[in-house]
């Protein structure tokens, strides 16, 4: 008799949790992120500590921004591969012209070629129609040539990274990084962007269904147009935080971080088709990452086993989300 | 008429390519023979790339870790080479080209049953392959057979011909044509070829009428697995050694794939476009050499002709979509 009780109730249990999963897509990513953690905590008792969480959110900031980026063009079915190019243009302008003091003129620079490569990729994916994945790389190629150009400038010149953002990357205030005053803002804007403006509603109605969307008025180039130049900026200011936290400006700053960044969004529930997702996740996911490459380096494994880890996770991590969030 | 219909991107893009040599041949007169042997030397890990890329994007998927397969492959055939005798050569070739076959099998498994998009699964192989070619070697080295290096170097005399005609066709475009013709011809009079179109540009009508999806997508990603091979061959035969960091291969795959009139949405277009595609660019890149421009500038220069490229080919499609 109790037997038949518990077959009765055991499938609705299963699938009573995959219901709270799928309305609540979070919940799931932090079940991952506390295990991580736990998984951390024993392999080195006493890593997680205050110091280290401060660490980690550092870290985690940027790449939180730049897959930002990737999470809002994602939405409307599109990528945005130019960012690590963008952010490492700003990092390379600001380090070089915020010597003489003049921090607002350098920031003024920077955000320069920004919004001119985030325009080429609206220009580009909104009103010629090319696929953003190509659009975005091309545009990336473009900046890494004057990148190289300006290397000769910065070599000749120097750099140093102006103070406040060094602050603002590295500092911590009373055990609390610096980098939330802007993460915070930031995170802020995106999440009501997603949910309470229009605009925001307009890049799931794009992305869910283009045809529908153009039929009920929207003007497609003009959405993707502002939504690449709004990743533009998000990258110029991942590039800002970035290099106040490395303080070394380098063409590879952070190339590395870009599909990474493309896999926070990912994991963080974001469909890569559009329509699906949010910025809630990609924070979770970006965190993740973050902890995850930690886990990893503390294995002590060597770098190749770490980037096969890394990939495989991502992997298996998207493809458990899938099935968990599959509409059954 | 039809035909020409059909062909007319590639027919395009061979007088693209042809008025490239006479604009190459005023700037720099003495451009010939040698500089077009050099020209089809550095072309041949892109043209295997881009092959790669085209099976799986008329598939109607993506392979963002084509350059990581490369490296990979090139690394193990340098490692396996290594110290061993000439006769081995041809084992490590040949096991070199199963490994392809199977990493390509692994990536098409894993679109499969995981699921998940195609760009989502080669973005994170791209980081496995990566790792694994690191774990091979970590640093650039190794050695390739002789034979081997002999094989895209110079040109091949053949008894009876003017040397005028055999010094235009370098051994690297007769190993390119050879290997690419032995996989592409069979593949496309077989109906395994018509499956891999067919699932490209529909995959639920194809389901429909009886072509197995799931095998066909895993062959598509095997065959690209091949041809990444045969690319991680040919980057171990020029330079004589192996390197665990994949090369500029991704943007230029995709860039000459598009430029070679192969639609991203999948069951269109053909190999040779996008082959051709590869020697228009590799053309525009030492065109800029010769016009001594900056190498760092030769950068921006590409990229924006590359950018200006896709840009009227997808208002080009545009248009004939809507007329």
């Amino acid at each position: 008799m109790t037997d038949v009780a518990e077959r009765a109730a055991s499938p609705g249990l299963g699938r009573r949790i995959r219901r709270v999963f799928s309305d609540r897509p979070v919940i799931p990513l932090l079940i991952l992120l506390a295990i991580l953690m736990v998984a951390l905590e024993i392999l080195r008792p006493g890593i997680v500590n205050e110091r280290w969480i401060a660490n980690t959110v550092k870290f985690a900031i940027p790449l939180a921004i730049l897959a930002g980026c990737q999470t809002l063009t994602m939405l409307t079915g599109g990528i945005d591969l130019s960012v690590g190019t963008v952010a490492t243009l700003a990092a390379f302008v600001v380090s070089t012209q915020g010597m003489d003091g003049g921090l607002a003129w350098a920031l003024l620079l920077s955000v320069v070629p920004a919004i001119l490569i985030g325009l080429a990729n609206g220009i580009g994916v909104g009103v010629f129609r090319v696929h953003p994945l190509i659009m975005t790389l091309g545009t990336s190629l473009i900046g890494v040539g004057f990148l190289q150009v300006y290397q000769r400038t910065v070599i000749a010149t120097g750099t140093k990274v102006p103070d406040p953002i060094a602050w603002i990357g590295t500092g911590l205030s009373g055990g609390i990084p610096n980098s939330l005053i802007v993460f915070v803002p930031v995170a802020a804007f995106i999440l009501f962007l997603q949910n309470r403006m229009g605009f925001g509603r307009l890049l799931y109605a794009v992305g869910d269904n283009e045809r529908a969307a153009r039929l009920s008025g929207v003007i497609y180039w003009k959405v993707i147009l502002a939504l690449y130049v709004l990743s533009g900026v998000l990258a110029w200011i991942a590039g800002l935080v970035f290099i106040g936290l490395i303080k070394a400006p380098s063409l590879s700053l952070v190339e590395p971080r870009v599909l990474p960044a493309v896999a926070a969004a990912v994991i963080g529930g974001t469909s890569i088709f559009g329509g699906r997702g949010g910025y809630t996740g990609t924070i979770v996911g970006a965190v993740i990452l973050t902890v995850l490459t930690t886990l990893l380096t503390v294995l002590q494994m060597p770098e190749g086993a770490r980037q096969m880890l890394f990939g495989l996770i991502v992997l298996a991590v998207t493809a458990a989300y899938i099935r968990i969030t599959a509409d059954s | 008429m039809s035909l020409l219909r059909r062909q007319a991107w590639v027919v395009g893009l061979l007088v693209l390519l042809a008025a490239l040599f006479v604009f190459t041949r005023i700037i720099q007169p003495d451009y010939g023979a040698d500089g077009f042997g050099s020209l089809v030397r550095a072309a041949l890990p892109f043209a295997f790339a881009v092959a790669a890329q085209t099976v799986v994007v008329i598939a109607g998927g993506i392979d963002l870790s084509i350059a990581s397969m490369m490296a990979l492959t090139s690394v193990t055939a340098a490692t396996l080479m290594d110290g061993a005798g000439e006769p081995f050569g041809i084992v490590a070739v040949a096991a070199v080209l199963l490994l392809g076959l199977v990493l390509g099998a692994v990536n098409g498994i894993l679109v499969v049953v995981s699921r998940v998009p195609d760009i989502v699964v080669t973005l994170a192989m791209l980081f496995v392959w990566q790792g694994a070619a690191l774990l091979v070697r970590d640093a650039p080295g190794g050695a390739a057979s002789e034979w081997l290096k002999e094989l895209i170097v110079g040109t091949l005399a053949v008894p009876g011909v003017p040397a005028t005609i055999t010094d235009w066709v370098p051994k690297a475009l007769i190993l390119l044509v050879v290997m690419l013709a032995v996989v592409w011809i069979p593949l496309t009079r077989s109906r395994l070829g018509l499956s891999i179109y067919a699932i490209g540009s529909s995959s639920l009508a194809a389901f429909r009428s009886g072509v197995g999806v799931a095998r066909t997508r895993i062959i598509a990603y095997s065959i690209a697995g091949l041809f990444a091979s045969m690319g991680g061959l040919v980057l171990t035969m020029s330079t004589g050694q192996g390197a665990p960091i994949p090369g500029p291969y991704l943007l230029a795959s995709v860039a000459a794939v598009v430029l070679g009139g192969v639609a991203l949405t999948g069951g269109k277009g053909g190999l040779l476009g996008p082959i051709i595609a590869v020697f228009v660019l590799r053309l525009v890149r030492s065109d800029l050499t010769f016009l001594a421009v900056d190498p760092n500038v030769t950068t921006i220069v590409e990229g924006t002709i590359m950018v200006i490229v896709v840009m009227l080919g997808a208002l080009l499609a545009m248009r004939s979509r809507q007329s």
